[in-house]
This record gives structure tokens, C-alpha cells and sequence, in this order.
């Protein structure tokens, strides 16, 4: 066990995947020498060789192309995109290519060991293009994973599953929490499951689900509502896409009241998704409409960004709404 | 900082490239024979016959699945022809190990590698044996053991996959090249830009090979480009580059030999424009007479390629008229009988509708499924193809 802050956990994952096998590859804009802006990948080059961990040209589509050549051939590619907010580029080999390739050609090849990394969110200061969670437009892509980490001990469990995924995954990581979120982390080689939410704190009144750096603000959120009385059960849903239906349902059953928050606007964002399907499953058992606390249907703003965002003042007040309905 | 190694002006100097022409690499005249000063090419007559066999089976394919496609027979169909030599010279000077990531136009390289004919019509008629599981349209052939990637309709993303592709084979180290095809149309698309780039940056074992045949569907190449052809962009990316003489397969072959020796023993990537035209449609769908003149049709048909070899390996005492009689013949008989087979066969499994969109189907879309099975269940009548694999629940079935 090492106390480390998430990105150490992201660089000791890296290093733990290229130094089991040296199929695997890290590049992107910067990731070389730099060891990327936010310092991802340092010291990989040192370490790996120019050949496995190396700067890219400026073009995101490029990197992705690239990335998903490597794979099909049979390399293990784990290609980072400097911001979420630039992924666009790439969505056509992405959409496109990257989550087709198997089912195209009736699965002579695929890109399975493909992984992109890119951090997303907001909170940061960085306005309209340093702040976005695109997650919901790949969301609509079957053929692709989406997994978003809370903490060191996910981020470096869950990427080294990702790594080692026979289907192209996208690894997006909550930049806000880079250096703030700190815990133990193992020293070994450890996998968590995609595909599986995690029910972090049980509880019996309403049900409150969100994904990476939401999982902070939903805990101080649970924090206030509790002192009040109201039980929560919190769940990380972890994995977007497939997501895990089944825990999120049986929680509900359970509750009766789901809370759903996510940085990204709310129209076509994930939480209508969730909201739909559980309200499908557990209709009977629903004692109040089913909440989304999102981003508002704006671009992402700059200076009013704390109020844009779904902050654990606005998750309370849906958890209360929710109970008193 | 920037630093450049060119000289320095003290007055505004601007240039257009314009001195830098490429000029255009031919070996066989029209007739068959070499022109005055062209060296005689290494291709021995067992090698130039396959080339030759591959050339005449792409075209007579070609020509009785696009009347297939006429009689309704096939839902859609695309030609490759007056460019079967810019497609086969390059591919029969690869190694059959290297790796072909085609456009959607080089049927011709999965004939010379020996795709069959039975191969071709089970993905053209999309039925059970299709590799590709019926999924995909007409034409979007792959196969894993000829080294030739599934084709895919998005145009110009084969390209930067084509150069990471190849950075794995460096890395593998076991002496082979990626070459990509792809149309002067699809070099317009950033991909082209970002894949050339890249190979160029990390010396990457590839050969991009720009079928340039004169139209993107209708789209001229003139208003595709205002430089002289695709070639002059491998300048800005320090790439070596040849433009060559596409309806000349010797040249086509003798060109690529020396650009894989590049790529594969000196990591050089290499762009090689191919000037042909295409003599067909773009598709099934599409109707040249919109766009162009016969007369300028009539042009290149003279300029046959197909026709060109022939009086080569005539003059080489290599073909004669019964030869070409009996492959002709025996050709077209061969694709009447296969098409007939492959047309018979029952489509692919319903399980195929959500197999390979993961390595392992998820649970909501395995409830999807039986979903759709219990629909199809309700009512079989309504659907043909697949109310027998319905009667299967997933318990029997077994998809997960």
C-alpha cells in the first residue's frame, strides 16, 4: 500500500501494465519527456523507451487512428487525449471505427486493446473547453466502454481493467480530483470489474447515483441529508456504458427514490437514460419521480461556473425534495 | 525555438512549389513494348501470369455483378475497373504477410492474394458464410489469413490506422509494411493529413497509395485540389514520394518493390500517386453520363491497362489468344456457378444481430435479444429470415 493522489495512481497503473507486457504503448499530445500536462505519464519514457511512450503530432483524430491501427494489429495502445473537451476530433474514428471494428468484419479483427484517456469535468476554472463530460455522446455507441474513476484506488484498479478489456474503452478521468483526492493505494497489479456500480454506504429512503467527481459532492450532500434524518444509499455507477442496470434497480426496489446527478447539461445527458430504465423496471415501487441534478443546458461557463455546477447544496435539496414528495 | 536550415532573404520571397514538378514514372507503351530507355523489370513469367489472371478476374467479376446488380440480384455493387493495375502492381510486389488497408475499390488485391470467387459471393450476397456476417454492404470484403483489413465505408480512416498499424510492425521487427489505398477524393479528408504526418514523424513502415482516377463520385479532381495531384504534399511532410503511370503494371509493381525496400529495410513511409481514371461508376448507384463526356471515357478506355499487359506477355511469347479464350471462359462460368451457390444459402444466424458488438454480449442487450426473439415468436410470418432461429429461447440458444 502506497498513499498517493490520483495521479500517481494513473502513472502507477501505466507503469504496472507496460512493465507486465511490452505490447503496451502510452502517447498523446506531451505524454513523452513532459510526462504529460497534468504529469500522467511521467517518467514512462525514462523508464520505457522513446518507442513505448512517446509525443504525438497536434491532431486528435490522428492519435485515435493511430491508436486504433496499433490495436488491430495487435499492440496494446493506451492513447491519451489532453482534454475531454478536444476528444471531437476523433469522434468519427471513435464512434465510427474504434466501437465497429469487431462487429464489421464478423470479428476477424477487432481493436479490443485499445484504451483512451482523457480527463473531463469541471470546477477547475477552465471554462468552455477545459470543463466538459462528454461521456453521453459515446454513451450512444454500442461497441465502446465508459468508465469514469472516484478515487486512487479505483482510478488505478479500474484502468488496469480497462488496459487488459477485450473492447476499445474510453477512461475518463474527473480532473478536479487529480491531486485533491488521495488515499491507499495497492502496490500489486489489482482489477475491478466493468460492468458492476458499487454500492458505497447502504441505506433505506432514497437511492443517490453518480459517477466520478460527483462521488464527492454526492457524499458531503448525504452528509447534510443524514443529519436530518433521511437515510441514503450512494452508489458509484463506475462503468457508463454497459452500465449495471441490476444494482441500481435492486437498490430502488429497496428505496423507492432515485437521485441521479452528473457535471454534464441535462437534456441527452446519461441521467435521462438511468431515469427511463429504472423508471421502467421499478414503476410500481417509484414514491416519487425520479431526480436528475445536472449541468444546466449551457455551454460550460466561466466565471458563474459555481453556479452551473450540480454542487452538493443542489443534490441536497433533490434528496430532500425526493423524500417529501 | 524554430530553426531552419534554409537560407536567408532580405525581401518578401514567395514561392509556390511550382519548380518542384513531379514527373511520372512509365515503362510499357500502349502496344505492349517498353519505352525507348526503360529498364526491363524483374518479374518472371510464373509472377507476371498471377498478376495477369488477377487483373482479368477482378474485370469479369466486376462486369457480371454489376449486371447481377442491374437484374436485382444484388442490392449494390462498385467496379474497380481501368484500375486494376494501379490496385494488383502494388499489392504483387508486397510480401503476402504485409498488411493491405484498402478503400473499398481493391478487390483486385484479394484476387491476387486468392480470396475465391465462392469468398466473394457469400459477402456479396450477405448469407451465412459471409465473414462479415451479413452485416455490412456489398464490396466490404476482409480476411484475416490474406492480411487484408474489413473494409469500411467511412472514407480516409483506414489511413492513420494504416500507420499505426505499421508502428506495431516495426515494433514487432519482423520485417513487414502496412500499405494503405485510398482515392485523390478521400486524401482531402484530415485523416490523409494526420496519418502522413505521424508515418513521417516516427519513421513508419508504410506505403500510402493514392489511386488518383480523376473523380470523387462526381466530384472532378480539379475541383478536388489546387496543387498539381496529391503528390506534392509528401514534400511537407519530408516524405519520399512517386507519381506513377496507374494502367502500367510494370511500372505500378516496379514502383512499389522499391517504396516497400524503403518502408520495410529503412523505415521511410512512402506516398505513391497512382494517375489512372475510373472507367466505371463510382457505384451501382451512380451515373456518370451526369458528369462527364464518352469522349472523354473513350479516352482512357484506349488506355487500358488490362489490354497493355496482355500484348506485354503476348510479346513475351507468355499468353496467347487461346489462353486468354479459355480464362475468359472459364471465368465467367466460375462466377455464373458461385453466384448461383452463394445466392442460395440461407443468411446469417439471428444471433449474429448482437454478437461482436462486445467480446461477450452485456445483460441489457442479451434482454434486447430475447426480447426481439419473443416479438418474432408472435410474429413469424413477418419475418422469413429468422422466425426459425427464433423458436430457440436464449436457454437452448445459449448466447450468453
Amino acid at each position: 500500500m502506497t498513499h498517493m493522489n490520483m495521479l500517481q495512481a494513473i502513472n502507477n497503473a501505466l507503469d504496472t501494465a507496460m512493465a507486465a507486457n511490452e505490447r503496451v504503448l502510452c502517447f498523446g499530445e506531451d505524454v513523452g519527456v513532459f510526462g504529460g500536462v497534468f504529469r500522467a505519464t511521467s517518467n514512462l519514457q525514462q523508464k520505457y523507451g522513446k518507442a513505448r511512450c512517446f509525443n504525438t503530432p497536434l491532431v486528435e483524430q490522428g492519435i485515435i487512428g493511430f491508436a486504433n491501427g496499433l490495436a488491430a494489429q495487435g499492440s496494446v495502445p493506451v492513447a491519451e487525449i489532453q482534454f475531454a473537451d478536444y476528444i471531437f476530433p476523433a469522434f468519427d474514428q471513435i464512434v465510427n471505427e474504434s466501437a465497429k471494428f469487431r462487429y464489421r468484419s464478423g470479428n476477424l479483427f477487432n481493436v479490443g486493446g485499445l484504451t483512451i484517456r482523457a480527463p473531463y469535468g469541471g470546477g477547475i476554472a477552465g471554462g468552455l473547453y477545459h470543463s466538459q463530460s462528454p461521456e453521453a455522446y459515446f454513451a450512444h455507441t454500442p461497441g465502446l466502454k465508459i468508465v469514469v474513476p472516484r478515487n486512487p484506488h479505483q482510478a488505478k484498479g479500474l484502468l488496469l481493467a480497462a488496459i487488459h478489456d477485450q473492447n476499445p474503452t474510453l477512461f475518463f478521468e474527473p480532473k478536479r480530483l487529480y491531486r485533491a483526492s488521495v488515499g491507499d493505494v495497492p502496490d500489486e497489479d489489482y482489477r475491478l470489474p466493468l460492468g458492476e456500480a458499487e454500492v458505497l454506504k447502504e441505506g433505506t429512503d432514497v437511492t443517490v447515483l453518480g459517477w466520478g467527481a460527483q462521488m464527492e459532492v454526492i457524499e458531503h450532500a448525504v452528509e447534510m441529508a443524514e443529519k436530518e434524518g433521511i437515510s441514503c444509499e450512494v452508489i458509484d455507477l463506475r462503468t457508463i456504458l454497459p452500465w449495471d442496470v441490476e444494482t441500481v434497480a435492486n437498490s430502488v426496489f429497496k428505496t423507492g427514490r432515485l437521485v441521479v446527478t452528473h457535471e454534464a447539461p441535462l437534456t441527452g445527458g446519461f441521467a435521462g437514460e438511468i431515469a427511463a430504465t429504472i423508471q421502467e423496471r421499478c414503476f410500481l415501487y417509484l414514491e416519487s419521480p425520479i431526480a436528475r441534478v445536472t449541468g444546466m443546458d449551457t455551454p460550460f461557463p466561466l466565471v458563474l461556473e459555481k453556479e452551473h455546477l450540480p454542487n452538493h447544496l443542489k443534490v441536497y435539496e433533490a434528496i430532500r425534495s425526493s423524500v417529501e414528495f | 525555438m524554430t530553426t531552419t536550415k534554409a537560407k536567408v532573404v532580405y525581401s518578401p520571397v514567395f514561392t509556390d512549389g511550382a519548380e518542384f514538378r513531379i514527373p511520372t514514372f512509365k515503362l510499357l507503351k500502349q502496344d505492349g513494348s517498353l519505352y525507348k530507355g526503360a529498364k526491363a523489370p524483374e518479374l518472371d513469367k510464373e509472377k507476371a501470369l498471377r498478376i495477369y489472371r488477377a487483373m482479368v478476374t477482378t474485370r469479369i467479376l466486376d462486369e457480371r455483378m454489376l449486371a447481377a446488380q442491374r437484374q436485382g440480384r444484388l442490392s449494390f455493387y462498385m467496379q474497380c475497373t481501368g484500375e486494376e493495375a494501379a490496385v494488383i502492381g502494388s499489392t504483387a510486389a508486397l510480401d503476402d504477410g504485409d498488411m493491405i488497408m484498402a478503400q473499398y475499390r481493391e478487390q483486385g488485391s484479394l484476387v491476387y492474394r486468392g480470396f475465391t470467387i465462392d469468398e466473394f459471393m457469400n459477402q456479396l450476397f450477405g448469407n451465412e458464410l459471409d465473414y462479415g456476417k451479413g452485416r455490412q454492404m456489398p464490396v466490404h470484403y476482409g480476411s484475416s489469413k490474406l492480411n487484408y483489413m474489413t473494409i469500411s465505408s467511412p472514407l480516409a480512416t483506414q489511413i492513420p490506422q494504416a500507420t499505426g498499424y505499421a508502428y506495431g510492425q516495426k515494433m514487432a521487427g519482423e520485417g513487414h509494411c502496412t500499405v494503405t489505398y485510398f482515392g485523390e477524393g478521400a486524401a482531402s479528408e484530415g485523416d490523409f493529413h494526420a496519418a502522413l504526418n505521424m508515418a513521417a514523424v516516427h519513421r513508419v513502415p508504410v506505403i500510402f497509395l493514392c489511386r488518383n482516377n480523376g473523380y470523387a463520385i462526381s466530384t472532378p479532381a480539379a475541383e478536388q485540389f489546387a496543387a498539381d495531384g496529391v503528390a506534392p504534399r509528401a514534400y511537407g511532410y519530408k516524405m519520399d514520394v512517386i507519381r506513377v503511370d496507374g494502367n502500367d503494371i510494370l511500372a505500378m509493381h516496379e514502383a512499389t518493390k522499391a517504396a516497400r525496400s524503403l518502408a520495410v529495410e529503412h523505415n521511410r513511409p512512402v506516398l505513391i500517386e497512382a494517375m489512372s481514371y475510373r472507367l466505371a461508376a463510382h457505384s451501382s448507384s451512380d451515373d456518370p453520363s451526369g458528369y462527364r463526356s464518352k469522349d472523354e471515357e473513350a479516352v482512357w478506355r484506349e488506355k487500358d491497362p488490362i489490354l497493355r499487359m496482355r500484348l506485354w506477355l503476348e510479346r513475351k511469347k507468355w499468353w496467347t489468344e487461346d489462353d486468354e479464350k479459355q480464362l475468359q471462359e472459364n471465368m465467367r462460368r466460375e462466377v455464373l456457378e458461385t453466384m448461383k451457390r452463394a445466392q442460395k444459402r440461407p443468411p446469417p444466424a439471428l444471433d449474429t444481430l448482437v454478437s461482436d458488438v462486445y467480446d461477450e454480449v452485456p445483460p441489457a442487450l442479451a434482454e434486447q435479444f430475447d426480447k426481439l426473439k419473443a416479438h418474432i415468436r408472435r410474429h413469424p410470418d413477418a419475418y422469413p429470415k429468422s422466425a426459425e432461429h427464433a423458436k430457440q429461447t436464449s436457454k437452448e440458444g445459449g448466447l450468453r
